[in-house]
C-alpha cells in the first residue's frame, strides 16, 4: 500500500499548497464588501472541461496506484514466479508513445490552425493507438498459448487485469479521439480559422489524456517488466 | 425546554445503566488484566466528555433558548480558547492512547518460555495440536488434506509424527503457563475467541496467525468463532478447559498422536493391498 | 488545477458566466425523467436513495426478530439471516448514505449555495443519476434471482464471500460486485461534476473561506470519494475475476468442506486491505457532509455564526485527509503484521482531536446563541449526543489494544450505527426539515415532526446504547441467535426482546415522517422565500422553488461570508451574503 499512499502524499501536498493559496487562513467575518478587496481571486481562468479531465486523471491515476500497490504486495509472497515478457510489448510501448507524440503534434498544428496536421495528426494518433491495442492482444494471446493465464498463476492474472485496465482507458481515449477526428473532417478546407480553432481545446485534451495513459503506461510497464524490483525492494526494506 | 430535560436524562440514565446494569464483561481469566485496566480508563475519560458536553449543551438550551428580545452574541471565534481544548483534547487522548500501545506491545511480544498450542479452523469446527514429544509441530499443507489426515500435516515430515491431534474434544490448557496458539484455516476465515480470555486472531488460510497468553484461572469456557465464516457461524462452538498441571497431563496422556491416528489407516491399506 | 491567478490588486475582471449554455428542457420526458437540471436529478437521487433506504429498514426490522424471537419468523434461517445482514449494510452505507448526502444534498444544495445556474457539466450529472438507479436495480435483483442475493456480511470478505456454503453463492455474489462497480462509475460521473462546479461555478465574492460549511463537508468527502472509491472498484474486479474465471487473486489453497479447490496462492488480507482503504474514508464521506450540514443548522436556528469557522475548515481537511491513513483500525485482529498495530492506533486516535474540536465548536456555537428549538435544531441536538456517544466508543476500537477484546462483537454493530447510522441520519432528517420549505415551498408539519424527532431520537439511542454492553460482554456479531452462551446471563434475552421492540417503534415513526413529507407538499403552510432568516444563497433565489437556471437574470454577487448572524449593529439578526455592505456600518 506504499505506492497507493505516496501517491496520496503527493496529492495532500498539493491540496495543502492550492488551499493555502486560497486564503485558507484568512478571517473571512472582517472581509466584508467588493469582492476585489476581499481577497478574491477569480475561479480557474481556464476551460472547465480541461478542469475536468484534470480531476478525471486524479481518480484514474488513484485507480492504477491501487493496482500497482496490489501487485507490489502481491509480489512480497514467496511463490510469485514472474513471466517471461513477450517481446510484442516492446513494440506495443512504441506505438504507445508514437501516438502520443503524433497527438503531440497535432496540438501544435491546431494551435497554428493547420487544419491538414491537424487531421493527419489526428489520424496518425489513431492508428497507432489501436496497433498499440492490438499488440497487446498478441501478448496475451502469447502468454494464454504459453499456459501462464491458468488459474493458479497469479502473476499471469495480474498481467491481464493490468493491461486489460489500461486498454479500457484507452478504449474510452479512442471514443474520444474518434468524435474530434469526425468533427476536424466535417470542417471544409480553407474555412475560418474560428472553425479550426474550435478544435483545440478537444485536440488538446486528448493530448493531455494520452501522454497520462503512457506515463501510465510506463509505470506498469517497468513494474511487469521487473525493471522496479530493486526500488521495490528497498522500499520494503524501509517499511519493514 | 423539554430538550434540555431529556439530554440531562441521557445522561443521567446511561450513566446509571453503565453502574447498574448486569450486563458486564465476563470474569476474565487469563493474564490480559491489562487490556481491562486500558478498557476503564478509556471508560473514565470517554464517560467524563461525554457527560461533559451534554451536560454543557443542556444548560445552553435552558439558558439561551429564544425569548422576545433576545440577540445572540457575536464571537466568530477565540483562538486561545480553541488551543487550549484541542491541547486538552490531546491529553486525554494520550492519556488513552499511552497505555494502549504498552499493553499492544506485551500483547504481541510472545514470551521465549511459552508452550505451542495450533488451533485449526474449518467449516464448522475446531481441531487442535500439539507439538508432542520433540516440542516441535511438524510442518503442513492443505495439499495433504485427506479424511485419513483432516489437518493436512505432512506425511514424511519426522516432527510431524508425534504431534497430538486433538478432534471432537474440548483443548486443555495448564494453568499459570505461557501459551502461543498458533492458529491456521483450512478454508475461510474464523477467529478462535474465549471471552474471558480477553484475546483473539483471525485465522487466515494460508497463513499462520498468532496471539499468546497465560490462563489465570481454572474452569471450562466457551470458544466461539469471532469472523463470520458463512451459514455455521454461530454454531462453531468450541470449549477450552483450564486445569492445574497434573490434571492437564493426565489428559494429555489419553491423546492420540498423529502417527498413531495414521496406524489404522495404514494397517487398513496393507490389507488392501494383500486382497 | 495550477495557476491560480492571485493578489490581483484592483478590480478582478470576472469570467462572464452567463455565456455558459443552459441546458433547455424540451418536453416531460427531459424535464422531469432525463433532467439535466441538477435540482430535479437531486430530488431523484434522493427519492431513490429513501426508498431502497426503506427496503434496508424493513431487512433491520426482520434481523432484529430473529434475535429477540429466534424461531419466531419461521421463514428466517441462518441462509435467510446473512442476506439480510449483508443487504442490510450495503444498502445503509452505500445505496442510502453516500448516495443521499452526496447526489441528493450536493445536487441541490451545491449550485443554490454557490451562486450558479447548475452543474459544470449537467449531461455527465444526468448520466450519474442513471447509472446509480441502474445499480439500484441491480442490487434488488439480486432478491429475484436463484439462490437470492449474497450473505457474505458487507465486508464481502475473501474466501467465504465466493465460496459454497456462503448464501448467494450461484449468482448473488456477482450481482453484489456488478452494482457496485456500477455505483462507483455512476459516482464518479457525479463526484467530478460536483468537485468541478465547486472548483469553477462560484458566482462573483464567493471565495473558498466564503462558503458554507455544507459545501465544504460535501467538497471534500466528494474529493474523499472519488480518490477512496476506486479501492472498492479494484477489490470488486479482482474479486469478479476470481469468482468468474478462477483466478487466485484473493483465494489461497483451500480445503472446504473436504474438497481440495483448485484455487492457489492468493491473499485475502490483500482484499482487506483494498475494501478498509476505500471503507475508511467511506465513514468519513458520510460523516463529512453532516459535519457541514449541522454546522449550518446550529448556526442558522441558534441565530448566531459558527464558532470558529476557521478551524471548523481546517478540521474537515485535516479529518479528510487523516482518514486516508488510519484504515488498517479495521483490521486488527485481521493477522496482519503486529507491527501496524502501533502506527494505525496511533493515527486513529490523532483524528480524535480535529473531530472533537468540531464537537466543541458546534458546542459553543448554542453558548451566548438565540436557540429556537426548532425542527432542524432538535435534530442537530440529537445528532451532537448521538455523534459524540459513538465517537467516544470509537475511541475504544480505535485503541488497538482495547479492539482485541470487542473487535468483532456487538460492541463494534453498536458503535458504528452510533456514529455512522443513527448520527448521519439524524442530520439528514433535520437537512429535510431545513430545506424542505426551499425544495418545496410549504413548511414540514410541526406537530407529525415533533413526534417524528422524539421517537426517532429517544427510540434509536435506546436501541443502540445497551447494545454496547452486550457487545462488552462478549457476544459475537453476525450470529443469527445467540444459543447457549455461559457467560452470557439469561437476562441478556429480555435487554434484546427490549431493543427488537423500541427498533419496531423507531421504524414504524419514519412512517410518520413519509406521511408528512407527502402531505406537506399539498397542505402545508407555504412557507415564502426564506422562512428561516437564513444568511446563505439558496434562500435568496427570486422563486421558491428555485426556477430552472435558479437566479433569474442576474447572478448573486457575494459581499460577505455565511455566518452574518445578530451581527452587532445590523437591524434584522441576519444579513445575507448577497447584501451589499451598509455604507453606515463602514
Amino acid at each position: 500500500m506504499v505506492v497507493i499512499l505516496s501517491f496520496m502524499v503527493v496529492l495532500a501536498g498539493f491540496a495543502g499548497w492550492w488551499l493555502l493559496r486560497q486564503g485558507i487562513a484568512s478571517k473571512p467575518w472582517l472581509e466584508v464588501g467588493i469582492p476585489a478587496d476581499a481577497g478574491w481571486t477569480a475561479p480557474l481562468p481556464r476551460p472547465t472541461a480541461r478542469l475536468g479531465l484534470a480531476a478525471f486523471l486524479v481518480v484514474a491515476g488513484s485507480l492504477f496506484a491501487l493496482l500497482v500497490s496490489a501487485y507490489v504486495m502481491r509480489m512480497g509472497m514467496t511463490d510469485w514466479r514472474p513471466l517471461p515478457m513477450p517481446v510484442v510489448l516492446w513494440f506495443s510501448t512504441g506505438l504507445l508513445a508514437l501516438s502520443s507524440v503524433a497527438l503531440h503534434t497535432t496540438v501544435i498544428a491546431a494551435r497554428r490552425g493547420e487544419l491538414d496536421g491537424i487531421r493527419s495528426g489526428l489520424l496518425a494518433a489513431g492508428v497507432s493507438a489501436l496497433a498499440f491495442l492490438a499488440g497487446q492482444l498478441l501478448a496475451w494471446r502469447e502468454l494464454a498459448e504459453a499456459g501462464y493465464f491458468a488459474a493458479s498463476n497469479p502473476a499471469g492474472a495480474f498481467f491481464g487485469l493490468v493491461t486489460a485496465i489500461h486498454g479500457l482507458h484507452m478504449l474510452g481515449g479512442l471514443v474520444a479521439l474518434w468524435r474530434i477526428t469526425a468533427r476536424a473532417c466535417a470542417i471544409p478546407m480553407g474555412s475560418a480559422p474560428q472553425a479550426v480553432g474550435a478544435l483545440r481545446l478537444g485536440v488538446e485534451l486528448c493530448a493531455t489524456y494520452w501522454h497520462f495513459l503512457l506515463l501510465v503506461w510506463l509505470v506498469l510497464f517497468s513494474l511487469l517488466m521487473r525493471w522496479a524490483d530493486e526500488l521495490i525492494e528497498i522500499c520494503r526494506g524501509l517499511v519493514t | 425546554m423539554a430538550i434540555a430535560i431529556a439530554l440531562a436524562l441521557i445522561v443521567v440514565g446511561s450513566v446509571v445503566f453503565h453502574f447498574v446494569s448486569p450486563w458486564w464483561w465476563t470474569p476474565i481469566a487469563s493474564n490480559w488484566g491489562y487490556i481491562d485496566d486500558t478498557l476503564i480508563i478509556t471508560f473514565w475519560i470517554t464517560g467524563v466528555v461525554f457527560a461533559a458536553v451534554v451536560l454543557f449543551m443542556a444548560y445552553c438550551v435552558l439558558r439561551f433558548r429564544h425569548r422576545e428580545g433576545n440577540r445572540a452574541a457575536y464571537e466568530p471565534e477565540n483562538k486561545r480558547l480553541e488551543w487550549w481544548l484541542a491541547i486538552g483534547t490531546g491529553i486525554g487522548v494520550a492519556a488513552m492512547l499511552a497505555p494502549g500501545l504498552v499493553v499492544w506491545h506485551r500483547f504481541v511480544t510472545v514470551p521465549t518460555d511459552a508452550a505451542t498450542v495450533e488451533i485449526v479452523g474449518q467449516q464448522w469446527q475446531w481441531s487442535y495440536r500439539l507439538p508432542g514429544a520433540d516440542g516441535r509441530l511438524g510442518a503442513t499443507d492443505v495439499a495433504h488434506v485427506t479424511p485419513e489426515n483432516p489437518l493436512g500435516l505432512a506425511p514424511n515430515d519426522p516432527h510431524g509424527q508425534d504431534d497430538v491431534i486433538i478432534q471432537g474434544d474440548q483443548l486443555h490448557l495448564p494453568l499459570g503457563k505461557p501459551v502461543k496458539m498458533l492458529l491456521r484455516s483450512l478454508d475461510v476465515l474464523h477467529n478462535f475467541y474465549v471471552p474471558e480470555f480477553r484475546a483473539k486472531m483471525d485465522m487466515i488460510p494460508g497463513v499462520v496467525t498468532y496471539y499468546w497468553l497465560t490462563p489465570t484461572r481454572t474452569g471450562t469456557f466457551d470458544a466461539l468463532c469471532a469472523e463470520l465464516c458463512s451459514i455455521g457461524h454461530a454454531f462453531m462452538r468450541g470449549g477450552v478447559v483450564v486445569e492445574p498441571e497434573s490434571g492437564y497431563q493426565a489428559w494429555l496422556q489419553q491423546q492420540k498422536t498423529f502417527a498413531q491416528l495414521q496406524a489404522p489407516s495404514r494397517a487398513q491399506a496393507r490389507n488392501d493391498v494383500r486382497d | 488545477m495550477a495557476d491560480v491567478t492571485h493578489g490581483v490588486a484592483g478590480p478582478v475582471p470576472m469570467p462572464d458566466h452567463d455565456d455558459v449554455e443552459l441546458y433547455h428542457p424540451k418536453s416531460w420526458i427531459t424535464r422531469y425523467v432525463f433532467s439535466q437540471d441538477a435540482k430535479v436529478i437531486a430530488i431523484q437521487y434522493s427519492m431513490t436513495a429513501l426508498a431502497i433506504g426503506l427496503v434496508a429498514l424493513v431487512l433491520s426490522w426482520l434481523m432484529r426478530m430473529q434475535l429477540a424471537f429466534p424461531g419466531f419468523l419461521t421463514f428466517i434461517d441462518a441462509n435467510f439471516y446473512y442476506q439480510l445482514i449483508t443487504m442490510h449494510g450495503m444498502i445503509m452505507v452505500i445505496y442510502l448514505l453516500t448516495a443521499l448526502f452526496l447526489g441528493g444534498f450536493g445536487n441541490y444544495l451545491i449550485p443554490l449555495m454557490l451562486g450558479a445556474r447548475d452543474m459544470v457539466f449537467p449531461y455527465v450529472n444526468m448520466l450519474s443519476f442513471w447509472i446509480y438507479f441502474l445499480a439500484v436495480l441491480v442490487l434488488v435483483g439480486g432478491f429475484f434471482v436463484a439462490g437470492g442475493p449474497t450473505g457474505a456480511g458487507w465486508t464481502l470478505y475473501p474466501p467465504q464471500a465466493i465460496l459454497a456454503n456462503t448464501p448467494g453463492q450461484q449468482s448473488g455474489i456477482i450481482i453484489m460486485l456488478v452494482s457496485l462497480m456500477l455505483f462507483i462509475i455512476g459516482f464518479t460521473m457525479g463526484g467530478l461534476n460536483y468537485v468541478v462546479t465547486v472548483l469553477q461555478g462560484r458566482c462573483k465574492g464567493m471565495t473558498l473561506m466564503r462558503m458554507p460549511l455544507t459545501i465544504w463537508g460535501i467538497f471534500t468527502a466528494t474529493v474523499m470519494a472519488l480518490l477512496a472509491f476506486p479501492a472498492l472498484f479494484v477489490g470488486a474486479v479482482m474479486m469478479l475475476l476470481d469468482r468468474l474465471i478462477g483466478t487466485s487473486f484473493f483465494m489461497p489453497s483451500i480445503v472446504a468442506m473436504g474438497e481440495r479447490l483448485a484455487y492457489k496462492g492468493g491473499s485475502p488480507i490483500l482484499f482487506q486491505h483494498l475494501f478498509w482503504f476505500f471503507g475508511h474514508p467511506e465513514v468519513y464521506i458520510v460523516a463529512l457532509p453532516a459535519f457541514g450540514i449541522v454546522s449550518d443548522l446550529i448556526s442558522t436556528h441558534a441565530r448566531k455564526n459558527i464558532f470558529g469557522y476557521r478551524m471548523m475548515v481546517w478540521a474537515l481537511v485535516g479529518i479528510g485527509a487523516l482518514s486516508f491513513v488510519v484504515w488498517a483500525h479495521h483490521m486488527y485482529v485481521s493477522g496482519m503484521h503486529p507491527a501496524f498495530g502501533f502506527f494505525f492506533a496511533t493515527t486513529t486516535l490523532i483524528i480524535a482531536i480535529p473531530t472533537a474540536i468540531k464537537v466543541y465548536n458546534w458546542v459553543l456555537t448554542l453558548w451566548r446563541g438565540d436557540i429556537h428549538l426548532t425542527l432542524p435544531m432538535l435534530f442537530a441536538l440529537a445528532f451532537i449526543v448521538t455523534f459524540v456517544n459513538g465517537g467516544l466508543t470509537g475511541l475504544f476500537l480505535g485503541n488497538v489494544v482495547v479492539d482485541v477484546p470487542l473487535s468483532d462483537t456487538m460492541f463494534v454493530v453498536a458503535h458504528f450505527h452510533m456514529v455512522m447510522g443513527v448520527a448521519p441520519i439524524l442530520v439528514i432528517f433535520g437537512a429535510i426539515y431545513h430545506w424542505y420549505p426551499k425544495i418545496t415551498g410549504r413548511m414540514l408539519d410541526d406537530t407529525l415532526g415533533k413526534l417524528h424527532f422524539w421517537i426517532t431520537f429517544l427510540g434509536a439511542y435506546a436501541i443502540f446504547f445497551p447494545m454496547h454492553y452486550i457487545g462488552l460482554m462478549g457476544v459475537p456479531r453476525r450470529y443469527h441467535e445467540m444459543g447457549e452462551m455461559a457467560f452470557v446471563p439469561p437476562s441478556t434475552v429480555d435487554l434484546n426482546i427490549f431493543i427488537t421492540v423500541v427498533a419496531l417503534i423507531v421504524g414504524a415513526a419514519q412512517l410518520v415522517f413519509l406521511f408528512n413529507l407527502i402531505w406537506s407538499l399539498r397542505r402545508g403552510r407555504p412557507a415564502g422565500g426564506n422562512p428561516w432568516r437564513a444568511t446563505t444563497l439558496e434562500w435568496q433565489t427570486p422563486q421558491t422553488p428555485p426556477a430552472h437556471g435558479n437566479w433569474g437574470k442576474e447572478l448573486p454577487v457575494v459581499y460577505r461570508w455565511a455566518y452574518d448572524y445578530s451581527v452587532p449593529g445590523a437591524a434584522q439578526d441576519f444579513l445575507p451574503q448577497n447584501q451589499p455592505p451598509d455604507p453606515r456600518l463602514a
